[in-house]
């Protein structure tokens, strides 16, 4: 298994072979290469990114949170963090990281979830799930293949206790995460549309997302 | 919409929020029932449908209907059991456990609480509990996970256990999501790194599950990946029982209002049956 671990820092968005800025609300798909680097940036800060990862060419293989936390033993996604899928193999590395905490238990709202969270008079709300089963079914995909996710950028502290909740993001404008991909990788994105909870500040914004080939860095 | 009506309603929806959370955060532990007594809630054994011992490392499935109970009883106080749920009537909704933790403002599923579908539905309420440890965070082993924790990938566990359990209802892979493993003390640390609390497991440790929708149910019986010491799952047993209906006041369909609303959900899916 490689573990590429590469300075991001200074990569030219000028160069990057997929620059592409997700409205705030809306969904993204698209295949990343092994190696390729993918960035997420928070452009106007405290946003969600609700995200899952499928292998390209198989996509029965996907994003295990589970798996994921298992295996580093800590209950929050930042730099050194390998994301698993639920084959044990790691889809992606987290190498960079301006914000320094993602959540992966919370998983994605949905028009069910939200009644049950906020009241019946929000069913008829767009949704993450909404987004991820609109841009998995160009795929394929069905309901079925969506599991709980990586939200980037969204803070969610579990006590010892096991309190939990989606608390103020702590994500400043300009934020961003950078993975490099250990296979290829269809990602899927969800721009969290939420606007009963802080995950983005009850005021949904537009994200950024960038692809460089691995030689660029 | 001028700069101040936004400000307004951002303001609004923020309020609206904090009134929600100091209800699921204060509200709901308060409202919560004790653990169940190691001796308490006994079987009424005529009831008894179906009874079944588990071994160690191994799985099993069953149907229940609403209003059937599952009794998981630990006689061996083995230290993780992990179960996974569906919708016997529409496979594709399952037990979700980011919206069961989310939904109810906690990892901690003790006694009074519920298990969520990803459809906003109940699932199943955990009726009876002698232990209030159990874990949706983590999940359950892998090849992997015994590899490293015990040198040795052919043990069994619970990734495969659920896959095949998942087979014999004629689901695969993708039907697949995270786990609860009961008897499983995990916890999250200050740092965010995972802990296991010692000697809160007991031999004759049990969790009764109410079936709220008719299910199909897998369950691994393979130790909690953080578990500590050598890996020897012992056998548990399961019981399927018809249990008394749940009256009006039922704590786990009334201790918070989220689980109100989530049978709100739930309830119309049997109505008139
Ligand atoms: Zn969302």
């Amino acid at each position: 298994m490689t573990f590429i671990c590469t300075p991001t820092e200074n990569l030219d968005p000028a160069k990057a072979v997929h620059d592409f800025t997700i409205a705030a609300t809306r969904p993204w798909s698209h295949v990343i290469k092994r190696g390729q680097i993918f960035r997420i940036v928070d452009v106007e800060g405290c946003q969600a990114v609700d995200t899952l990862f499928y292998r390209a060419g198989d996509f029965s293989e996907r994003y295990s949170a589970q798996d994921t936390l298992l295996a580093q033993g800590s209950a929050y996604v930042t730099t050194g963090t390998r994301l698993l899928s639920n084959e044990g193999n790691v889809m992606l590395t987290v190498v960079a990281d301006s914000c320094g905490r993602h959540d992966t238990s919370a998983g994605a709202c949905s028009c069910e979830a939200n009644t049950v969270r906020f009241g019946h008079h929000t069913r008829y709300m767009h949704a993450c799930r909404e987004n991820f089963v609109v841009e998995v079914t160009k795929w394929g995909m069905t309901k079925r293949d969506v599991v709980p996710n990586i939200n980037f950028f969204m803070n969610v502290p579990i006590d010892p206790d096991g309190r939990l909740a989606i608390v103020d993001g702590i994500s400043a404008p300009g934020a961003h995460v950078d993975m490099v991909a250990e296979m290829d990788v269809l990602a899927v994105i969800s721009n969290c549309p939420q606007v009963n909870n802080p995950c983005n500040g009850f005021d949904p914004t537009p994200v950024r997302v960038l692809i460089w080939d691995g030689e660029a860095a | 919409m001028t700069t101040t009506d936004k400000a307004a309603r951002i303001e609004a929806l923020r309020q609206r929020y904090l009134e929600l959370k100091a209800a699921g955060d204060d509200l709901a532990p308060k409202a919560l029932p004790p653990l169940t007594a190691r001796d308490g809630a006994p079987l009424t054994s005529n009831l008894v449908r179906q009874r079944e011992e588990i071994p160690g490392g191994w799985y099993w499935t069953a149907r229940l209907a609403r209003g059937e109970r599952l009794r998981l009883v630990n006689t061996q106080a083995t230290p993780g059991v992990a179960v996974f749920l569906w919708n016997a009537a529409d496979t594709s909704e399952r037990y979700n456990s980011a919206d069961t933790m989310k939904l109810q403002w906690t990892a901690a599923l003790p006694r009074g609480r519920v298990l969520f579908s990803d459809m906003g539905r109940v699932l199943a309420s955990v009726v009876e509990d002698t232990v209030g440890a159990h874990d949706s965070v983590v999940g359950g082993s892998t090849p992997a996970s015994n590899l490293r924790r015990y040198g040795d990938a052919a043990l069994r566990n619970t990734q495969e256990n659920m896959r095949l359990a998942a087979s014999k209802f004629g689901l695969g892979k993708r039907d697949l999501a995270p786990v609860i493993s009961f008897f499983s003390p995990v916890y999250v640390k200050e740092d965010g790194s995972f802990g296991w609390r010692d000697d809160v497991l007991a031999a004759g440790d049990f969790v009764e599950l109410r079936a709220e929708m008719d299910l199909l149910v897998a369950i691994s019986n393979c130790p909690h990946p953080f578990s500590p010491g050598a890996y020897a799952p012992q056998a548990i047993e399961a019981v399927i029982w018809q249990g008394p209906s749940p009256a009006g006041d039922d704590i786990c369909r009334t201790a918070t209002a989220e689980a109100v609303r989530g049978f709100e959900n739930t309830d119309p899916l049997f109505a008139g049956r």
